[in-house]
Parts: C-alpha cells; sequence; structure tokens
C-alpha cells in the first residue's frame, strides 16, 4: 500500500460534551457525552428513534445541536458547516452519484479539496484497490451491486483521509451474507487506516461484532456505554439487557445480595439491589437443559415446545406451565429433546439484573 | 399474442398515428400552402412570402426578442426555481406545499387579468428604469411557473436528493457546488423539459404582450398580417416548426441524458 493512505492512519480524539437536540418540542437526543479515543470504532445501538442518526448527524454537521458541544481533537467543530468539518461518511441508503463513475466518485471529495489530478487518481486507485474494487473504477452505481455501491462509498469517505468517519447504518440495505462480509471489511478497513470512527447500528449483533465499544441508546439517552463482552454479560440497565441479547424475565425475590428464582441462588450484577419480589433477567445461554429422567436434571420440569435450529447452536422454548423460558445450547444437546419431550432446567449462577422498575411499576 | 392479433394491433396504431398526425399537419400544411401562393387565382406557387421574413425589420427584431426573452425566462426560472425547489425539499418541507400552490396558480389566472393587475408595475418600471422588451422576461417568468415547476418537480422527486446532498457536503462542497455538480447532472432531462417548455411558451405569447405594448413575435406576426397575409403566415408556420423542432429535441435528447445518468439500484 502506498505512503499516502498510511498517512492517514492519525486518528484522532473525537469529544460530544452534553449534546442535546430538540425537534419541535420533541427532545431527540438528551444531554449525549461520549469520547472516543483515537482510532478508536465506538457502536451506539438502539432502536429506530432513541437518537442515534440525530447523534451522527450532528457530529456530522448535517444537523445543528440544541446545546453542547462537539470537539475533534480538542478542537471544537460545533458550528463548522459539514463540508469544513473534514469527516467521512457513508450513509444507510445508497450515496453514490449516479452520474458518476465509481472513480470519480471516489475522486470526488479530493476535488473539492484541489488535489491536483494526477494524486487524485492515484489516491481514488488506492483506495479503491483497499476495499477490493480497482476493477470497478469505471462502472457506474447502476452497474454495482448494493454490496459494492457501499464499499466505494466506504472508499470514498476514506479518500479525503477525514478526522472522523461515521457510519450511518451502512450495511442494512444489504442481504445478510453481504452484510457479514462487508462488516468485517469494514472493521478491516477501519483498523488499517486507523480511523476515529463512530458506527450507528440497530443491529446488536452488527455492534458486538464490529466496536471496540458499543453505546446503547434509548430515548435520546445513552443507557450504557462499554465494551461488547460487558454490555452482553453486564447489561447496566433492564433495557440494555433486554434490547442487546434475547433474556427469559423470571420471578424471584431479592434476598442478601442475590436473587432465588425457582429455589436457584442467583448472583446480581448490581449487588446492592434492594430486597423483595423482583424480575430477574436470566439470559438463554445460562439456561440448561436435561432429560426429564436424567438426574443431573436441574429442579424445574417443563415441556418443550419448539426448537430453533440457529446453526452451531439453537435455541429450545420450554413451557414451566406458568412462564415460558428460552434455552441456548449447542445444536447436538437440543437435537436430544425435541418438541413435546419433558425436561428439566437449570439456572447457571451467573449475574442476573433485576427489572426493578417494571416491578415496582406493577406493584404500584 | 397471435401473429392477426398483432397486426391488427399495429394497424390500429398506425391509424391513430395518422389520425394525430393529421390533426397537427394538415392545419400547418395549409398554412404552408397558404403562405406559397401567388397574387392572382392563377398565379404559380412562389416563396416570395417566406424571403420577406428577413427583409420585414420589424419581423427580424420581433424574432430576435422573442428568442432573447425565451433565453432570458428559462435561465431566470431555473436560477430562481431549481435552487428554491431543494431548499424547500431540505430544509422547508412544510412550505412544499404552499410553494407548489404559488407556482401553480397562474395556471388558474387567465393571462388578461395577470397583465391587468401587472400593467401598473410595467409602467412604473418603463418611466423609471427600461422600456425594453427584455423586461418582459419578469411577467413570462410568472406565467411559465407552473409549467416548469411540474418538470423539476418530477425530477428532484427522482433522486434521492437528501443523501446525495449531504454526501457531497461531507465530502467537502458548498451549496453551489452541490447545485452545479450534484443536483443539476442528476436531473438533466427535467431541466431541459422545463427550459424548453417554458421558451416555446414564451415564443408563441401574445396577450402580455400586446397588452402591454411590447412587439413580440406573435404581436409583429399580427400586424405583418395587416400588410402581408402570406408573410404573417410564414413565419406563424415557421415558429410552429421551431416550436415542433424544440419538442423534438426534448424528448429525443431527454430520453439520451436520462440513458446516461441512470439511477443506482438496490
Amino acid at each position: 500500500m502506498s505512503t499516502t493512505t498510511r498517512s492517514a492512519a492519525t486518528g484522532v480524539e473525537v469529544r460530544l460534551e452534553h449534546l442535546r437536540r430538540v425537534f419541535a418540542g420533541v427532545v431527540a437526543l438528551d444531554e449525549l457525552s461520549l469520547t472516543l479515543a483515537p482510532g478508536e470504532l465506538v457502536a451506539l445501538l438502539g432502536p429506530s428513534g432513541c437518537g442515534k442518526t440525530t447523534a451522527l448527524r450532528l457530529v456530522a454537521g448535517l444537523d445543528e445541536v440544541t446545546s453542547g458541544k462537539v470537539l475533534f481533537g480538542g478542537t471544537d467543530v460545533t458550528t463548522l458547516g459539514a463540508n469544513k468539518r473534514d469527516v467521512g461518511m457513508v450513509f444507510q441508503a445508497y450515496s453514490l452519484f449516479p452520474h458518476m463513475t465509481a472513480m470519480q466518485n471516489v475522486a470526488f471529495g479530493l476535488r473539492m479539496r484541489h488535489v491536483d489530478e494526477q494524486e487524485r487518481r492515484q489516491r481514488s486507485g488506492e483506495m479503491l484497490e483497499i476495499v477490493g474494487l480497482s476493477g470497478f473504477a469505471d462502472r457506474f452505481a447502476h452497474q454495482l451491486s448494493g454490496g459494492q455501491q457501499q464499499r466505494v462509498a466506504l472508499a470514498r469517505a476514506l479518500a479525503i483521509q477525514p478526522k472522523v468517519l461515521l457510519l450511518d447504518e451502512p450495511l442494512s440495505a444489504l442481504d445478510a451474507k453481504v452484510r457479514g462480509r462487508l462488516r468485517d471489511e469494514i472493521r478491516r478497513v477501519q483498523l488499517e487506516v486507523g480511523i476515529t470512527t463512530l458506527f450507528v447500528t440497530h443491529d446488536q449483533e452488527e455492534a458486538l461484532a464490529i466496536a471496540d465499544r458499543v453505546g446503547v441508546m434509548n430515548k435520546g439517552r445513552l443507557e450504557q456505554l462499554g465494551p461488547p463482552t460487558t454490555i452482553y454479560s453486564r447489561p447496566a440497565t433492564p433495557f440494555v439487557a433486554e434490547f442487546v441479547g434475547l433474556t427469559n424475565r423470571m420471578e424471584g425475590e431479592v434476598k442478601g445480595g442475590e436473587v432465588i428464582v425457582r429455589g436457584a441462588r442467583l448472583p446480581l450484577v448490581k449487588p446492592d439491589t434492594p430486597e423483595g419480589p423482583a424480575v430477574a433477567l436470566v439470559r438463554p445461554e445460562a439456561v440448561s437443559l436435561a432429560s426429564d429422567g436424567d438426574a443431573s436434571g436441574g429442579p424445574l420440569v417443563g415441556t418443550v415446545i419448539a426448537v430453533a435450529f440457529l446453526g452451531a447452536t439453537s435455541r429450545v422454548t420450554v413451557d414451566l406451565g406458568d412462564v415460558i423460558v428460552l434455552a441456548q445450547m449447542p445444536t447436538s444437546q437440543a437435537s436430544a429433546n425435541p418438541a413435546g419431550s419433558r425436561v428439566r432446567l437449570t439456572l447457571r449462577p451467573d449475574p442476573v439484573l433485576i427489572a426493578r422498575d417494571e416491578t415496582a411499576a406493577a406493584e404500584a | 399474442m397471435t401473429g392477426a392479433r398483432r397486426v391488427r394491433l399495429q394497424i390500429l396504431r398506425a391509424v391513430i398515428f395518422l389520425f394525430a398526425a393529421a390533426f397537427f399537419l394538415v392545419p400547418i400544411g395549409a398554412m404552408f400552402e397558404f403562405s406559397t401562393r401567388g397574387i392572382g387565382v392563377t398565379a404559380p406557387r412562389t416563396l416570395s412570402a417566406w424571403a420577406a421574413i428577413p427583409s420585414t425589420p420589424e419581423l427580424a427584431t420581433a424574432i430576435t426578442a422573442s428568442l432573447e426573452l425565451a433565453a432570458i425566462t428559462s435561465i431566470m426560472m431555473l436560477a430562481l426555481l431549481l435552487p428554491t425547489m431543494v431548499w424547500v425539499r431540505l430544509r422547508l418541507q412544510g412550505l412544499n406545499r404552499i410553494i407548489e400552490f404559488i407556482c401553480l396558480m397562474p395556471l388558474t389566472v387567465p393571462a388578461i387579468a395577470l397583465v391587468v393587475g401587472i400593467k401598473p408595475l410595467y409602467i412604473w418600471i418603463s418611466l423609471n428604469f427600461t422600456d425594453s422588451i427584455l423586461a418582459l422576461a419578469f411577467g413570462y417568468l410568472i406565467l411559465v411557473l407552473p409549467y416548469a415547476y411540474r418538470s423539476l418537480d418530477a425530477g428532484l422527486a427522482a433522486i434521492d436528493l437528501k443523501t446525495l446532498t449531504e454526501a457531497a457536503r461531507s465530502l467537502g462542497a458548498g451549496w453551489g457546488t452541490v447545485m452545479l455538480r450534484v443536483v443539476v447532472p442528476n436531473m438533466p432531462s427535467a431541466i431541459l423539459n422545463a427550459s424548453l417548455l417554458s421558451a416555446s411558451l414564451v415564443l408563441g405569447e401574445y396577450t402580455f404582450a400586446n397588452l402591454l405594448n411590447y412587439e413580440n413575435l406573435q404581436v409583429a406576426i399580427q400586424y405583418v398580417s395587416l400588410v402581408s397575409a402570406g408573410t404573417s403566415i410564414a413565419v406563424a408556420v415557421a415558429s410552429l416548426l421551431f416550436a415542433f423542432v424544440l419538442l423534438m429535441i426534448l424528448s429525443f435528447a431527454g430520453g439520451r441524458l436520462q440513458v446516461r445518468s441512470p439511477r443506482g439500484r438496490a
């Protein structure tokens, strides 16, 4: 690879300070504070309308903040226009200029920066090579597949050697196979170029797979920010627990720093949870399953009502009579207990979170 | 589809085409025939009426003025309407219906009513600024708004304006560059349509010019007809053919441009 591209490998710190955006009285983004380390990839994850795209657009300068600051490398860019912020952006919708070839698209940003033609061609060629499309330089957007278009868009965003790369659900319009491949490619290119990246998605698998840290957003607020493993295994709030991955809602009682669910004592993510009736959020993979006659089986007896094949693992739905429980396990183990069979469940003592808010609301 | 049915369909198409062609061409043919009559019942055919066009000074001046007006009106229309429509679509979507209503309103107001309303303004313009016929372009701008709006609206609806402009902005393009390098090249057919429709309308306009005492092509044709019916008909045929050629350009060139800048696919 050429020196020109390598010279881009200098990510800057991106700091969002108390960002707030209000649309006609509706708070879309509420006091978002977030710092991205140089070269880090942070994914903002959340349901539609949670404010993640608003945050991205404020960083890009495509929307105006109501209050708060955006700083790139310590410089306040809050009032700078989108064309002066030096960000590269890949959009959810296909955004290649239809009247230009792939090469011309990639060179567009360089042209705006008055880079001479020879260097433009060289750098555009390099970027197309990085995304594996050097043979497609003369193709128009309509001659490229969706995945190829997004790769050209990525090359175009990176060609200007921006301070920050912003990805606004760039994979959501693609089919599952292409999505997985392109997701890995985005990560590879991001690491290769070393650019600070903010990635917005509603797909938890995508966020957990690609990001150094994941920020889970809900109703305009950042609920939790942390490494993917922490977000998954130690969710800070019931919303995070239920939005990221599947959870079983099981009634129990908090007592002595743990929660007792159907006889099983489970540690708490937050040991200071007040005592009393509660709903424990238990991950399906923390539920193990054995045949009814198996002596090693747990104390909970139920009937398998469905087995969903997921590839290497399967998800088994068990009816305990008063509650439905999901269990996830290797397919070989799940296939031993087809629908209709009686099984015994064991809850692994992984730390669980309590859906305290809803319990309190129900009691009220 | 069976062969016999296909043949019947082709015959039907040919008949419809011939009727449509006759509807337009017979009157033009008759006008051409009239313009080539000699003086006297038995006089031979002559092109003297056509030859008189360039040598009739007021006619030549009026043709030039009308062509200038057509060009100025088209340019003014694009300069005013396109950025406005883009801005409204991107930033002021609540105003979209109001802009549409304003642009389409001239369709519902007869030209003569418009002239009555606008005449005091033109008197003031001619007394204080200029009495050039080119001032008519402001009035014509109102007349062409509905046609130009519809054409540009269709062009803008066919592209993902928001994403394209935001992509260009994030790459460092200012608004001028966004318009010239991204928006305009992606709707060439709509811009051509709007321009040629405007030009055709201006070339055929009579009421405004006549009532405001300006001599454009149509007014000049009417004057010339008082002294030389043949020449006036010759000019009318020529202007009709010119408008016809413009519309041909519109449909063929527009189609080609559309092919050269196709939309992306999923």
